[in-house]
């Protein structure tokens, strides 16, 4: 039997700065994962993954990664998204540095 | 040091102006990202887990200061004030946007760098010993033919979409400083018996998930041949070498699946069509190489500066005794600038200490500079009698950390802070082992012994040829690191072998303290290294100290 679908945000990396990127409900990009979709139903995650991949003059490396509902909208299932969605452990770089409102 | 001429300008000018179109072409939408793909790494842009990487070359590891000084300005104009020397002899900024790309590129080739073939199915950046051109026990300086091989495999045609990379190491002295039993391919400068100097020529090493230790192909090849015979040697694995797997497509596996003695025979062959293409142009090149790399007008001082401040500052007396390496000049010393603060990321730099290092080279050391794949700055030639002041600004530079071989020396990879591939972090891990032993101040005690960690199976950060090596990988969701021991990076060279069960983040550090200790114990005196007991005792005590509820299970 296959395996049961667990829930996924699309995530990819913003063309020109490489930066970890999220799609919202809207079908916009987002820099915060806790503005993302988080998507429960296969078939409507994987449309919309194949029509935010087309999206190539925006974005790179589309795919769908594992996420939980938190109290604050999405959250990480595996620490590699995690650091993904705050940024390296040895410097307060990447995301972390930005203020939620400047991002 | 070798100085571009009009052909080598012309060449990376157009280069460089083809990529800024691309560029272009991508930022526009003209080409989609399978297109570009393949056209970034060709000039060594990378796009991790953050941002974009860009890695640039620092061929045979030799730079001027000059060179120094524009690594310093990409940092800060196009990055985050820092850059990060790599295993590899090159140095990665990690977050550059694209759109910048090409002027860092514009702005490199105005002192003669550049980021072709750091990455691709090609021959990569070619890697020396760093104390090339200077160390006591060489033979022969091996930048020259390094430049030469740099020159001949940069757009070679053949060898532009081969099945997978290509890896070159050259050493001209005694000791082997250049992992050259790990490389794809190794020249090691050597004498024959008519007191001729010439290249064996080692193949298939490597490390990886596969680690295979390089075999002999030749134990001579003359000077005049050995570009021929490395064409030939690439020519043999490009044709034969496995495109069906990725994971086998490296020569280490063509050499293991064929045996040395046939890739021996099928290399002869090939040589004997390749070498009449040559025509010898190769060689008057070699010689105008030859000439930039003209030993520094080395002075006849005393070293009267150094000997006191030997007998007066403890501080500078043990960074002599860890930091400074044989020259073969009289009175001159090669200096190793540690980039391993205990609690800083191994191998990296801010524009300011590379600033600082250049105005270095620039006033004590000749102008020249080395990265060492083993993440550390040299200072090549310096005279004893400059070593006061050189400590001095290494101190107010924050780089005076005398740790050189030590086990907080550490080699450690970008892992999973910044690489897309990476299963677990080791900079991290890096970063807690050499505070801890900070702490204990056992540091100058234990001796020399090299902890080596990879955030992946890939091993960038040479675990397997490390005296203690860690692997972080991915288990069931969490990070994991497995040890191996008795690995060993020189002519010597050995993989270690695993030592048992992995341990989670939060038990790697006081695993490898129990380790360490125990080597303390384990020892017949302070003269035999880790790794000399390891040799002599075997895994079973080091084990006992690794996992001792197994052992108290047992009794």
């Amino acid at each position: 039997m296959p395996r049961a679908f667990t829930p996924k945000v699309i995530t990819a990396n913003a063309l020109l700065e490489g930066d970890v990127i999220y799609l919202t409900a809207q079908d916009t990009w987002t820099r915060d994962l806790s503005e993302a979709a988080l998507l429960t139903d296969e078939a409507d995650a994987q449309l919309r993954l194949l029509d935010a991949a087309k999206q190539v003059d925006l974005v790179v490396g589309v795919y769908l990664a594992d996420a939980v509902a938190g109290e604050n909208g999405p959250e990480p299932t595996h620490f590699r998204e995690e650091f993904r969605r705050t940024g390296p452990s040895n410097y307060f770089h990447g995301k972390q540095e930005l203020s939620p409102s400047s991002v | 040091m070798y100085q571009y001429n009009d052909f080598d300008a012309a060449f990376l000018a157009e280069r460089n102006r083809q990529f800024r179109g691309q560029v272009n072409r991508r930022i526009s939408g003209a080409l989609t990202e399978d297109e570009f793909k393949p056209l970034r790494l060709m000039n060594g842009l990378y796009l991790q887990l953050h941002a974009y990487m860009l890695r640039v070359a620092i061929p045979y590891g030799t730079l001027s200061s000059a060179q120094m000084d524009k690594l310093a300005l990409l940092a800060e104009k196009w990055d985050k004030g820092y850059g990060h020397f790599t295993t590899r002899q090159n140095i990665q900024y990690n977050w550059p946007k694209l759109a910048d790309v090409p002027d860092m590129l514009d702005a490199l080739a105005e002192v003669n760098l550049h980021a072709i073939q750091t990455s691709g199915n090609t021959i990569r950046n070619v890697t020396a010993d760093h104390f090339a051109g200077a160390a006591a026990d060489e033979l022969v300086d091996p930048r020259p033919i390094a430049e030469l091989i740099r020159q001949w495999s940069t757009d070679h045609p053949e060898f532009q979409f081969m099945g997978r990379k290509f890896k070159i190491a050259v050493s001209g002295a005694e000791n082997d400083r250049a992992v050259l039993k790990a490389h794809d391919l190794a020249v090691r400068m050597v004498k024959n018996d008519a007191g001729e100097i010439g290249y064996q020529v080692l193949v298939g090493g490597g490390l990886g998930r596969t680690p295979m230790i390089g075999k002999v192909l030749s134990d001579f090849v003359s000077k005049e041949d050995l570009l021929p015979y490395i064409e030939a040697t690439v020519s043999v694995w490009n044709q034969i070498g496995r495109r069906d797997n990725k994971y086998k497509a490296r020569i280490k596996t063509t050499v293991h699946e064929h045996g040395i003695d046939d890739i021996r025979a099928r290399v002869e062959e090939r040589f004997a069509l390749v070498k009449k293409t040559f025509g010898g142009y190769d060689q008057v090149l070699l010689k105008e190489i030859e000439e930039h790399f003209a030993a520094p007008a080395f002075r006849n001082a005393p070293t009267t500066e150094f000997d006191s401040a030997y007998d007066a500052n403890p501080a500078f007396r043990s960074w002599a005794d860890t930091n400074l390496s044989d020259h073969r000049a009289p009175g001159y010393a090669i200096v190793t600038i540690s980039i391993k603060k205990h609690g800083d990321t191994p191998g990296d730099a801010t524009a300011d200490q590379m600033r600082v290092m250049a105005d270095l080279a620039r006033q004590y050391g000749h102008d020249e500079l080395r990265i060492s794949h083993e993440q550390n700055v040299i200072l090549p030639h310096v005279h004893k009698s400059d070593l006061p002041a050189i400590y001095a600004a290494l101190r107010d530079a924050d780089l005076h950390t005398a740790n050189i071989g030590l086990v907080s020396d550490i080699i450690a990879c970008p892992g999973m802070d910044y690489c897309a591939l990476a299963t677990a972090r080791s900079i991290p891990v890096a970063q807690q082992i050499a505070t801890r032993f900070d702490e204990l101040k056992l540091e100058h005690d234990i001796g020399h012994l090299q902890i080596k960690i990879s955030g992946c199976i890939n091993a960038c950060g040479h675990h397997h040829v490390g005296h203690i090596g860690i692997l972080g990988l991915d288990r069931a969701g969490v990070e994991n690191y497995q040890i191996t021991l008795g690995g060993d990076a020189t002519f010597d060279a050995a993989i270690g072998q695993r030592a048992g069960p992995g341990f989670a983040y939060d038990e790697i550090v006081p695993a490898i303290e129990r380790l360490v200790l125990g080597y303390l114990e384990l020892r017949t005196d302070a003269s035999e290294t880790f790794l000399a007991a390891y040799k002599r005792l075997g895994m079973a005590p080091f084990k006992a100290y690794l996992y001792p509820e197994a052992q108290a299970n047992a009794a």
